[in-house]
């Protein structure tokens, strides 16, 4: 069964007919090429699909593209502003805040979305916040750093 | 694609949705939150002919103040709720027992409906129904009936809810003076499931008497468990460490949880024992 499937994405209108069972991870990869959204274990364990649906956080592995229809997606790949990285960005990077990378757009959208509803968490509450964003590299010491400096960057 | 193929159904409506769920029954499975059934569905654990997408239908996301006690549509999402001030002040323990439901971003997309369908029998949701003696509302085409939390759960993931049948709201009563509440748990990771948890309710009088006590466990067995022989010891006792040791001790001797690849029945009738001791504790606190 198909279906017709809108969403702004990054600012940008797109639309595509996909299957109805499609992932809006497969969405965003395959039919959006957008492939800066990783998917690891594919059934919601390791965070690295998350995204942003209407301004939250969400596991787009555990999320139809039908049932993201008329939503406002942002991706790992709307965070930079006109090519430059943003702070958050900036401040991971400065930390040395990934190793591999393959983790790292799931963290990044994560922590937008903490950054936002609470600019100044403390490091416990980055912690808990990333909870559901596994790293296998490196640790978390260097990650939770990135987001606090990066919340100091942007309140400052 | 990792989910199997279906047809995709997104009513508008809760009429349209019941009117689905009476066609298609057994051949359909209901889409909340997708939190669980994703998964399933990515695993292949589910092959449904039918999902039926709750997500369009607004009329089950409300929440409500209910005489004195406070009503959830099923859609509600996990996150509203713990964010909602009327369920900090009327159900303080359901909102104690979200901070253990997965993490923030399983939260923002889970429901609280979806989560007491499911059944899971390590849930946090389901224990904290039985202890409060919520009331879950099922509608049909034909029909709407209120069911009790504790007849609601029969069995490992099996409700009492009929193939034509939608958990629509949950009713969680005026709390009648159950108000020093915690949610306790021990899990490998925080966010993980419960290996045990435990939902603890008192009310104490003005000197300090344990007037209704309730304790429901969650990963004990395969459906949530009150632990009766320990809540009949604390009414009528003061709240304290000896009172609260008493019950600890009759809630290993009543529980016989299962073993599994996580935990062994001995490891968890302990640890259910000492969780009711905390909670009990931080309930007073």
């Amino acid at each position: 069964m198909s279906v017709e499937v809108t969403v702004t994405v990054n600012g940008e209108q797109r639309s595509a007919v996909v299957d109805a069972r499609m992932t809006l991870a497969d969405f965003l990869r395959h039919e959006l090429g957008l492939t800066g959204t990783h998917l690891g274990c594919e059934h919601g364990v390791c965070g690295s699909c998350t995204v942003l649906v209407d301004g939250a956080s969400a596991r787009s592995c555990l999320m139809l593209a039908a049932q993201a229809a008329g939503t406002e997606i942002t991706t790992i790949e709307g965070l930079a502003v006109d090519g430059a990285l943003n702070q958050l960005q900036q401040a991971m990077r400065d930390s040395h805040g990934f190793q591999c990378g393959f983790c790292t757009p799931g963290f990044l959208m994560t922590a937008t979305e903490l950054l936002r509803e609470n600019p100044h968490p403390s490091e416990e509450e980055v912690r808990e916040a990333i909870s559901g964003n596994i790293c296998r590299c490196t640790g978390y010491q260097s990650i939770v750093a990135g987001i606090l400096q990066a919340a100091e960057l942007i309140y400052e | 694609m990792k989910p199997p193929p279906f047809d995709y159904r997104s009513p508008s409506s809760l009429d349209e949705a019941l009117a689905l769920r009476s066609e298609y029954a057994y051949d359909s499975v209901v889409l909340a939150g997708g939190q669980s059934l994703m998964p399933m569905l990515n695993l292949r654990l589910a092959r449904p002919e039918v999902l039926i997408d709750l997500g369009r239908v607004a009329e089950l996301a409300e929440i409500s103040e209910l005489d004195g006690g406070v009503s959830l549509g099923a859609m509600t999402r996990q996150r509203s709720a713990e964010r909602s001030d009327l369920i900090r002040g009327r159900a303080p323990l359901l909102q104690q027992a979200l901070g253990h439901v997965g993490h923030p971003t399983i939260r923002n997309r889970g429901t609280v409906g979806g989560s007491l369908a499911h059944a899971d029998p390590a849930a946090e949701l389901p224990a904290v129904c039985v202890a409060l003696d919520a009331e879950l509302v099922a509608r049909s085409v034909a029909s709407e009936r209120t069911i009790a939390a504790e007849d609601f759960y029969l069995g490992f993931m099996t409700t009492a809810l009929a193939p034509d049948e939608l958990l629509v709201e949950v009713r969680i009563p005026a709390a009648a003076g159950l108000l020093r509440t915690a949610f306790v748990e021990v899990a490998r990771r925080h966010g993980d499931f419960a290996l045990v948890g435990v939902a603890a309710a008192l009310a104490l009088d003005d000197a300090g008497v344990i007037t209704d006590a309730r304790l429901a466990f969650t990963g004990v067995a395969g459906l949530p468990v009150r632990a009766t022989d320990a809540e009949a010891s604390l009414r009528g006792a003061l709240a304290g460490p000896e009172a609260f040791a008493e019950a600890a001790g009759l809630v290993a001797g009543q529980l016989q949880p299962r073993t599994d690849a996580h935990a062994t029945s001995d490891y968890r009738r302990r640890i259910a024992g000492v969780l009711a001791r905390r909670a009990l504790e931080e309930a007073i606190s």
